[in-house]
């Protein structure tokens, strides 16, 4: 069978497949690239915090979690979450193993994961702020809420855009991982299509391409956004 | 609560891959690191035939999972049955090379863009001093350009030798046996994912420790100018050999 048969959208071609998978690619990164957004701004704040105990606290969760394999992490969340379902089911007269929903734990062990990098990026933003300002705003009296509200937050958005960006190309190739635990994303289309037509090339190759497309359109649509946050920012030439 | 026991037990079996997971680092580092020598330059060469090639190398390899080159690898070229008879199939057939050609295909894009920064961070006053001073290109590349490059790299170059011992992972998908492939082999069978990802931590962990030191100690070793003068305080003795 040539190509564009196997991938085209024929009786045969596999091409409704592997889009459908790409979407499952684009939403189970979105809901963990949001989750990990929500986690990194939980850990910026700790690790800017007045108290030593949530700065340790943070520490340890961006140390642990950017030091620790991805994979590694996916199998913790899996298996631990289907642990304590089938305990939970157990009581309920269930037998054996029951696994837990792969879009949920994959979404959740990637936001864990890149919550850790977003964390870092967050708290850079923060720090690249200039004291100045801040020292102005306090001599202006203004609260801290008002301050952290007007001063900060406009401007470290702006800053964090790049970073933030980098961390949404992390997501999508990490969202590859969750394969292994069964979704039936990319990845895991790619494998089935491979399996049942004994052209493994062909549809990893396809695959390969249709995150190149991915990370490439989401690049732009970074690039656009840092551009447009920075459009009142002089540089020098 | 804390059983102990186990946890030594997990952690015994688990440091029985620490071999594998650092022979499949130290293979790809060295393979990524003499392919993305090459990739820099073409980057900086200046001319487009050289480096319109080497900027779509990049782009593939940083746009796609390390898992499909893994699989495009190992299972992809199996498709061909010109390759199953070529001289490379003996190589091409195991998992332990395939995962390596991945793994430093995989780096060496990363890295050349490290490496391509630190060849930018050398002033251009620098080189056309050398050239001033009549020193030919391979010479002033070599005395002037490459040792500040390296320094200037370094830290950057650290992280991605870490990331890419996370990236050994990877290679349990493909059968074999390493830390998180032991890892998630033992879970399996004891179903107890909290203290066995415990262990496997402790040793990435160990592991990423010990690569930071090694390179916060080359850093050092290349930034002769940025080191103390050692002060003789009251009390004790500068070693003669300070000065050899």
């Amino acid at each position: 069978m040539q190509y564009y048969q196997l991938m085209g959208f024929g009786p045969d071609g596999w091409g409704r497949d592997m889009l459908a998978a790409t979407g499952m690619t684009v939403a189970v990164g979105v809901a963990g690239f949001i989750a990990g957004i929500l986690l990194g701004l939980c850990g910026a704040a700790a690790k800017l915090s007045r108290f030593a105990s949530l700065r340790m606290a943070a520490e340890i969760y961006t140390t642990v979690f950017r030091g620790v394999p991805d994979l590694l992490v996916i199998y913790l969340f899996y298996f631990g979450s289907s642990s304590a379902i089938s305990a939970v089911a157990s009581l309920f007269g269930a037998e054996g193993f029951v696994g837990a929903p792969a879009f949920l734990t994959g979404a959740v062990a990637i936001g864990v994961v890149s919550g850790a990098y977003q964390t870092q990026v967050f708290v850079g933003a923060v720090q690249a702020l200039s004291k100045g300002e801040i020292e102005a705003a306090r001599a202006c009296g203004m609260p801290s809420f008002l301050l952290f509200r007007r001063i900060v937050l406009p401007q470290a958005i702006r800053f964090a855009i790049p970073g933030v960006g980098n961390v949404w190309q992390l997501v999508l190739k990490e969202s590859a991982l969750i394969s292994v635990i069964g979704l039936v994303e990319l990845m895991r289309q790619a494998q089935i299509g491979a399996g049942s037509t004994r052209q493994p090339f062909s549809f990893y190759l396809t695959a390969a391409a249709l995150y190149l497309l991915i990370t490439f359109v989401s690049g732009l649509g970074f690039r656009a956004l840092e551009q447009r946050a920075m459009r009142g920012v002089r540089r020098a030439a | 609560m804390l059983d102990l026991p186990f946890l030594a037990q997990t952690l015994s079996t688990l440091a029985g891959g620490i071999p594998l997971t650092l022979q499949l680092t130290a293979l790809s580092v060295a393979g990524g690191a003499v392919l993305a020598f090459g990739l820099a330059l073409m980057r900086t060469s200046g001319s487009v035939l050289l480096d319109f090639p080497a900027r779509f190398y990049i782009f593939a390899f940083r746009g796609t999972p390390l898992l499909v080159q893994i699989y495009i690898i190992y299972y992809g070229l199996s498709q061909f049955p010109a390759l199953r008879q070529s001289f490379l199939w003996p190589f091409l057939r195991e998992a332990y090379w395939c995962a390596a050609l991945a793994l430093a295909l995989n780096t060496a894009a990363y890295s050349a863009e490290i490496i391509r920064g630190g060849l930018n961070s050398v002033g251009a006053g620098q080189i056309e001093a050398a050239r001033a001073f009549g020193m030919s290109r391979v010479l002033a590349f070599r005395r002037i350009i490459l040792p500040q490059a390296i320094r200037q790299m370094l830290p950057a170059y650290s992280n991605e030798i870490i990331l890419m011992l996370k990236s050994t992972a990877l290679a349990s998908t493909i059968t074999l046996m390493e830390v998180t492939g032991l890892a998630a082999k033992l879970i399996s069978q004891s179903y107890r994912p909290v203290e066995v990802f415990v262990c496997a931590g402790v040793i990435y962990l160990a592991l990423n420790f010990v690569v930071a030191r090694i390179f916060a100690a080359l850093q050092r070793a290349f930034s002769p100018e940025t080191r103390e003068a050692p002060a003789a305080l009251p009390g004790t003795r500068i070693k003669a050999d300070c000065h050899g």
